[in-house]
């Protein structure tokens, strides 16, 4: 069983990555949290201030916060809770939930299947597709990945390397030229030579640029047009060190080309990454996969349980 | 959300008080409550929010209200003093070493801050300025980051020094620095591989490179769209390698950008430029002010301050006085109506002011549509054509002296009818208003601009 001991040290090393990488996010989040459940012996509007005040420290935001703060308050008042200790695991309790994955949240990885990776310059989505590439390989899948980023100078370049080092074979165009007609031939080659899941890699664009938007919605027009029995997955990946803003990106990307989970990066080193938990409570898009470090499989599906725990620092003393 | 920005938040805060010489300590208090909000949802850091409203409420309680603002205005103003100050009140450059000395600067923050494009963005900035620069690629970790580098080096024309991604950082810094002394190069701009601030490994390799070559500017690029994190980023970056400056990217995007005052609180570095687009000329100076209306989410209500403040000069000052004490009495006339709309002239014409204020709670297009400028010019054309004694009173206006108005002012008689009677019944309402007493002592004809807004919406003014 050599293989399942790998895997097992492998998913070891990745969480305790994880913990370390959220250890500032406990320091901040977690140690408030945590104050805030101790030096008070019962639950008043101070209690509350303070909770609310941490929850916007870890970047939740002010009406996920909220949200969360009245639900909370009704449970408390309906149970009767009195003593502040039981409000932690009641919240942690209430994140976990919202934050659950739903069972065919992974259906496109059987494929055949096109998954759009796309966001803000700079998150990490070449990166992104990059990792996702070598996972999928490992998992003996046939993957193509489409260089859709003809904008950024060596883009091209840069995912090459990433689809080499994946051993995986890659569809690009020169710099310049239109990734709609890129993505025309990737999903050709995609359907020739049988693959399971086209990767497509797209330029940074900022939300609020209007024929950006635009173009990426061209692109998944392309993507419907070509390969309709497809299965389609659009992933906005979204820098964990992002704060309010990261919001107002997955809406305008939502309505570009619709999305069906996020991609959170940087969770190694970003204290807070609470954002999710406000995207997920506003627009209910869900957290699929987390990035938390820059070798290949630092990437992984999102586990809420881990996560939540991670932020809130529950589990340290076991390990 | 009910309000979507703090200005609207704050003049349904004050619809109460609009009469008020004084800032009150509960005024403020729920004033800076939303000033507080706001900051937080701009993502400016909790730690420097409690601080930067402690130190506005000192300011703010008991001040006295400006003429021609209300009391929501008159806390954002200071709120704006206060965020302008703390950001630093004047732009800094660059510093170049004297005479042909190489002025080595170095770009370092997180990945994906956008350190290679800004790099060759600063190697054309002082290109313009006369200066050969030289980029050097320290990015060894992420694939193609050297290519990017001289692909970008390439469209501004600006060299490239590389030695390939199998060298030490340090090393290929030591020798851009000996390239550049030998080839005439009088900059040395080095792009380090972005890098998360508690990886201890490499943070040393900044500190390294600073130990390899006298690095005479460090700059920190942060993305204006960071949270919170903002402020550890900041303070790590600053203490372990030192940092003389920041550049805020990514700010042509529509993020308030509260990380720029994060960071300025903690560190006190300035922020020397902000990154305005993906073209390598989209590098623009810092305006502290304007960054501070963003921050604030209400850049056009400071622009109305700010033109109040500028165009209302002493005499108009007393003349709003002594038409807000004939308002009082209900003796508003044409003169009044004449004056009236010459303020508001200067302050950039109506459709400017009403769009500037969010209280209209209507759309700049809408009101492009709505409010007819022209219209109004015909209004003012009709006060113009009557004789001084016909402004003054209004009662001498028999049909005989409205049919000459009308030929005189090249409109219809009708519309001079339906202009005089809606002025008369405004001027029903404004006595009625008077008699409730309590106007500020020294108001602007509008009431403060929040009672204007008020008055535009029950159809006060006869447009």
């Amino acid at each position: 069983m050599p293989e399942e001991g790998t895997e097992k040290s492998r998913k070891k090393g990745f969480f305790s990555r994880l913990f370390s990488g959220l250890t500032k996010s406990r320091n901040s989040i977690g140690s408030g949290i945590e104050r805030a459940f101790t030096s008070y012996d019962r639950i008043d509007e101070d209690f509350y201030e303070d909770l609310e005040e941490t929850m916007i420290m870890g970047d939740i935001g002010i009406k996920a916060t909220d949200q969360i703060m009245e639900k909370l308050r009704a449970q408390v008042k309906e149970q009767k809770i009195k003593d502040p200790g039981l409000c932690k695991g009641l919240l942690i309790h209430n994140i976990k939930e919202q934050m659950a994955v739903d069972a065919h949240a992974y259906d496109f990885e059987h494929g055949p299947s096109v998954v759009l990776v796309i966001g803000v310059n700079g998150v990490g989505k070449t990166t992104s597709v990059g990792k996702l590439a070598g996972i999928y390989r490992d998992e003996g899948k046939k993957v193509i990945i489409a260089a859709a980023d003809t904008f950024r100078a060596a883009a091209n370049e840069q995912l090459s390397a990433w689809a080499q080092r994946a051993g995986v074979d890659m569809i690009g165009a020169p710099e310049g030229s239109d990734p709609a007609s890129v993505l025309f031939d990737a999903v050709q080659a995609a359907k020739a030579r049988h693959a399971d899941i086209l990767l497509v890699d797209t330029a940074g664009r900022l939300h609020n640029k209007k024929n950006l938007m635009a173009e990426l919605g061209k692109i998944d027009r392309v993507i419907s047009r070509e390969w309709p029995e497809c299965m389609r997955e659009n992933l906005i990946v979204l820098d964990g060190t992002t704060g309010q803003n990261a919001l107002a990106q997955a809406r305008e990307f939502n309505g570009a080309a619709h999305l069906t989970g996020i991609i959170l990066t940087k969770m190694d080193g970003t204290a807070k990454g609470g954002i999710a938990i406000a995207i997920q409570s506003e627009l209910g898009i869900p957290v699929k996969f987390i990035g938390v470090g820059e070798k290949m499989d630092d990437l992984q599906r999102f586990q809420p349980d881990d996560y939540v725990d991670a932020l809130f620092g529950v589990g340290e003393t076991q390990t | 959300m009910a309000f979507e920005n703090l200005s609207e938040k704050l003049n349904h805060i004050f619809r109460g008080l609009r009469g008020k010489g004084k800032l009150s300590e509960a005024d403020v208090r729920s004033a800076l409550r939303e000033v507080k909000m706001a900051l937080l949802e701009a993502d400016v850091n909790f730690r420097v929010v409690k601080q930067f409203i402690g130190s506005v409420q000192e300011r703010a309680v008991g001040s006295e209200v400006m003429n021609g603002l209300n009391p929501g205005q008159q806390v954002i103003k200071i709120v704006d003093e206060e965020l302008t100050k703390l950001m630093g009140s004047e732009m800094t450059e660059i510093s170049f070493q004297p005479g042909k000395a190489i002025t080595v600067i170095m770009m370092c923050g997180l990945q994906g801050a956008g350190k290679t494009t800004t790099a060759a963005k600063i190697a054309a900035k002082v290109t313009k300025k006369g200066k050969k620069p030289l980029l050097a690629a320290l990015d060894v970790y992420r694939p193609a980051a050297i290519r990017q580098l001289q692909v970008n080096g390439e469209k501004v024309g600006v060299s490239v020094f590389s030695m390939g991604d199998d060298h030490r950082p340090a090393d290929i810094a030591r020798a851009a620095l000996e390239h550049a002394q030998k080839n005439h190069f009088d900059v040395v701009i080095l792009d380090t591989a972005g890098r998360l601030q508690i990886d201890d490994e490499m943070m040393q390799e900044l500190v390294d490179i600073k130990e390899a070559v006298d690095v005479h500017q460090t700059l920190l690029v942060v993305d204006a769209m960071t949270g919170q994190e903002a402020v550890n980023v900041a303070e790590s970056f600053d203490q372990r390698v030192g940092i003389d400056g920041v550049i805020l990217t990514k700010l042509d995007g529509d993020t308030r950008g509260g990380a720029a005052l994060s960071i300025k609180a903690v560190t006190g570095k300035p922020i020397l430029f902000v990154g305005m687009g993906e073209k390598l000329e989209d590098l623009e100076p810092f305006y502290p002010d304007r960054m501070a209306g963003r921050i604030l989410g209400m850049g056009d209500v400071l622009t109305l301050i700010d033109k109040a403040q500028a165009n209302l000069t002493a005499e108009d000052e007393e003349k709003s006085r002594d038409m807000a004490s004939r308002v009082r009495k209900g003796k508003f006339d044409f003169n009044d109506y004449l004056e009236s709309m010459k303020q508001m002239r200067r302050m950039g014409g109506l459709g400017s002011i009403l769009g500037m204020m969010p209280g209209m709670g209507i759309s700049r297009e809408e009101l492009e549509g709505q409010i007819d400028e022209k219209k109004i010019a015909h209004l003012e054309a009709m006060v113009l054509s009557m004789t001084p004694e016909e402004r003054a009173n209004p009662k001498l206006l028999n049909p005989q002296r409205k049919y000459r108005i009308a030929r005189g002012s090249g409109n219809d008689i009708a519309s001079v009818n339906r202009f005089i009677k809606q002025f008369e019944q405004m001027q029903k309402m404004m006595k009625q208003m008077g008699g409730l007493g309590g106007r500020k002592k020294h108001g602007s004809p509008f009431g403060g601009f929040g009672g204007f807004g008020g008055a535009g919406r029950k159809g006060g003014f006869p447009f």
